[in-house]
């Protein structure tokens, strides 16, 4: 985004440094990422996104819409990233549901958008109010058929902001759809903020078509295995289908190896960079005997709980997974050939610990915390879980 | 080579440029009313002579929504069942100086996507729907539709439909559209006159195309062929004006034809842009710590 781009979202926000939540930090990492369409129908605890969204898009040339439901909203930002905008909608848990096939199309034409799913407490209506943890495997197997996301997961509000224009960058960069995986806790709470100054963040658009109308095949990457996008409009009279297609983009739908190819170059587009989409953060870890795995707002309370055992003089490492999908399993081969025990506190009944469970094999037991009904792990009770 | 190719080119007919070549010939069944639905559209938009770059064409998932994507040449979304109008709004919303048409079946837009068509109608947004209502799930063999008439036998209500259908062009009309007319594949000329008008008519526009399906529907009614279809529409088609002064009972059986509805009312784009213009002039003259938002 140019300096002007900048200033009008800044000027727009009105000062650099706030108290917010975290619904409002992800409608400002997006606003600094270039969004400029934003869909979406209410939902606690994601509300606040879209009325900051609401109030500020239109400031700033952009463009709020509410649709009538979910379903509607992931359409619409589908609709609108190929016509050459960058797109976002947020929602929790049922809105998420409802927007799963969608998400599945966006894969399949290689839309560039961005989802943030405020995990309330579920399944169903749940509680309404309550963070959960709960859709983590949802976002990598919510859709049907053999796809693959991008997913992060912040656990505070600076990083919510941050996080949201990486989804937005690597969106753009693989032409997928990324997912910020929060939850109503993160959502909900305040915590002083910073918007980082022009330039702090590369900000990625889409490759273009370098060939001419004629020339150039909608699905065939020019190099690697990400194709260029043609906006709507610019003259290339692209057919996007959710039907199997050929590199030309025209249906062929009983052609075993067609789909084979197309299928097998979308999941490695992001499975072949698993290590380098791989963030996460580590603390204690060179001498750790147990290791406290968590994710979001988990690892706060891990965090402190490793500080408490420290203090004790226990071994115990910290590793807080930024990215969730596709799944850091190289990180986690290497740390169970370290460590003899890994906790896993997950605001589920056990998700992302069976994910851990088959990277660690049988080199280091694997022990789930699960955790659910609205409340967070206190650190005392991930700590007394590791003494057991 | 070339020259060859022009020639052959130059020998066809003039709309053959508006189709993907490499997709004919279509996979429309014999006798099916969607070939003159594309017909009329490609006729229409040559009438108009439309840039084709100006233009996006939008589905859903059935036989219809086949009638732009693949068959008809330019930029066109194939979306998920039901969900062409989401994808137009958000394409709409973004490049406000494109055409969106979105071409989808009965059970597409009233069906599965019945909330989505009366929402971009109250909203009036700048969309074009042609939606063609051939009384069934012609994809997927026959299904039962939101449109089967009463007591009609179909593969999922085979002793006879029990419920009520829906007047489509009635409902979006009550909505709000600015533009609703209904035609059929027989009446060609006026509803190749009525797509223009909903072309360049700003708003949300609406035909209901009443159409055939000799395959999945037809040979369930005892009408096996196309003609038999379009002798129907041609003896059972009653103007609006005429069906405005006539009792039900005179008009059971029979299809209103024409414009149903035209109003002015703003357009949701255009709304948009106005309160965008409209706050950014505020806050220019305001000082930021006045607008910021916390
Ligand atoms: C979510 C979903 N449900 C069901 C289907 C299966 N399906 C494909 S086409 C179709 C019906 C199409 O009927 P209509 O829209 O009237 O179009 P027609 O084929 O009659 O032109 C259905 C139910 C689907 N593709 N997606």
């Amino acid at each position: 985004m140019d300096r002007t781009g900048y200033d009008r979202v800044l000027k727009a926000i009105g000062k650099k440094q706030l108290f917010a939540q975290g619904d409002e930090a992800y409608a400002y990492g997006a606003l600094l990422a270039g969004c400029r369409f934003f869909a979406g129908y209410p939902i606690t605890p994601a509300t606040e996104a879209a009325e900051v969204m609401s109030q500020l898009l239109p400031r700033i040339g952009g463009a709020y819409v509410q649709m009538e439901d979910e379903i509607a909203s992931m359409g619409a930002i589908i609709g609108a990233s190929l016509a050459g905008v960058k797109s976002m909608t947020v929602t929790s848990g049922p809105g998420f549901s409802l927007m799963q096939e969608n998400i599945g199309y966006a894969f399949m034409t290689e839309t560039p958008c961005v989802v943030v799913n405020v995990q309330r407490s579920g399944p169903s209506t749940g509680q309404p109010t309550e963070p959960s943890q709960g859709d983590i495997m949802q976002a990598k197997w919510g859709s049907h058929g053999d796809y693959e996301v991008i997913a992060l997961s912040p656990n505070s509000v600076q990083e919510s902001l941050d996080l949201t224009i990486e989804c937005f960058n690597l969106a753009e960069k693989y032409r997928n759809p990324v997912l910020l995986m929060t939850d109503g806790e993160v959502g909900h709470m305040r915590e002083g903020i910073t918007l980082p100054d022009h330039g702090k963040y590369e900000i990625i658009e889409r490759a273009r078509p370098s060939k001419e109308p004629g020339d150039y095949i909608p699905f065939l990457p020019e190099s690697g295995k990400v194709p260029q996008l043609a906006d709507f409009g610019s003259g290339y009279h692209t057919y996007y289908t959710g039907l199997t297609h050929k590199p030309s983009g025209l249906p062929s739908t009983d052609d075993a190896e067609i789909h084979t190819q197309l299928i097998t170059r979308l999941c490695e587009k992001i499975s072949d960079d698993t290590e380098k989409l791989t963030r996460v953060e580590e603390l204690y870890m060179d001498d750790a005997e147990s290791v406290i795995v968590s994710y979001g707002i988990t690892s706060r309370a891990a965090a402190y709980a490793v500080k408490m055992l420290r203090a004790e003089g226990k071994k115990v490492g910290y590793l807080r997974l930024i990215t969730i999908w596709p799944f850091p399993d190289q990180v986690l081969r290497r740390i169970g050939e370290s460590a003899r025990r890994i906790l896993v506190p997950e605001m589920n009944l056990g998700q992302i610990y069976y994910k851990v469970k088959e990277a660690v094999g049988y080199n280091a037991e694997v022990i789930k915390l699960p955790k659910i009904g609205g409340i967070m792990h206190s650190p005392q009770e991930i700590a007394a879980a590791l003494k057991e | 080579m070339a020259d060859q190719k022009d020639k052959a080119d130059k020998r066809r007919h003039r709309l053959f440029k508006y189709l993907r070549k490499e997709v004919l010939p279509t996979a429309f069944c014999p006798g099916c009313g969607c070939g003159i639905v594309l017909n009329c559209y490609a006729h229409a938009v040559d009438e108009l002579q439309m840039d084709p770059n100006d233009l996006i064409s939008v589905t859903g998932i059935g036989c219809s929504s086949w009638i732009p994507s693949p068959y008809f040449m330019g930029d066109t979304l194939h979306t998920t069942h039901g969900r062409p109008i989401p994808f137009a709004t958000g394409a709409k919303v973004t490049r406000p100086d494109k055409t969106l048409v979105v071409i989808a079946g009965d059970g597409d837009l009233i069906g599965i996507g019945g909330n989505h068509l009366i929402h971009a109608a109250r909203r009036n947004i700048d969309i074009k729907v042609f939606m063609v209502n051939n009384l069934i799930y012609g994809m997927t063999g026959g299904q039962l539709a939101p449109t089967t008439p009463a007591g009609v036998p179909t593969s999922t209500s085979p002793y006879g439909n029990v419920e009520h259908p829906f007047e489509i062009a009635e409902l979006v009309a009550a909505a709000g559209a600015s533009y609703v007319a209904r035609w059929t594949t027989f009446h060609v000329f006026p509803l190749m006159e009525s797509m223009q008008k909903a072309l360049t008519r700003k708003g949300f526009a609406f035909i209901e195309i009443r159409s055939q399906c000799p395959i999945s529907y037809g040979r369930r009614i005892g009408k096996r062929t196309g003609t038999e279809a379009l002798q129907e529409y041609k003896e059972t088609a009653v103007r609006a004006q005429e069906a405005a002064e006539m009792t039900p009972e005179e008009l059971a059986g029979k299809i209103v034809v024409g414009r149903l509805a035209e109003r002015d009312k703003s357009e949701f784009t255009a709304n948009l842009r106005q309160l965008n213009d409209e706050i950014r002039k505020k806050d220019a003259g305001r000082r930021p710590e006045d607008w910021s938002i916390s």
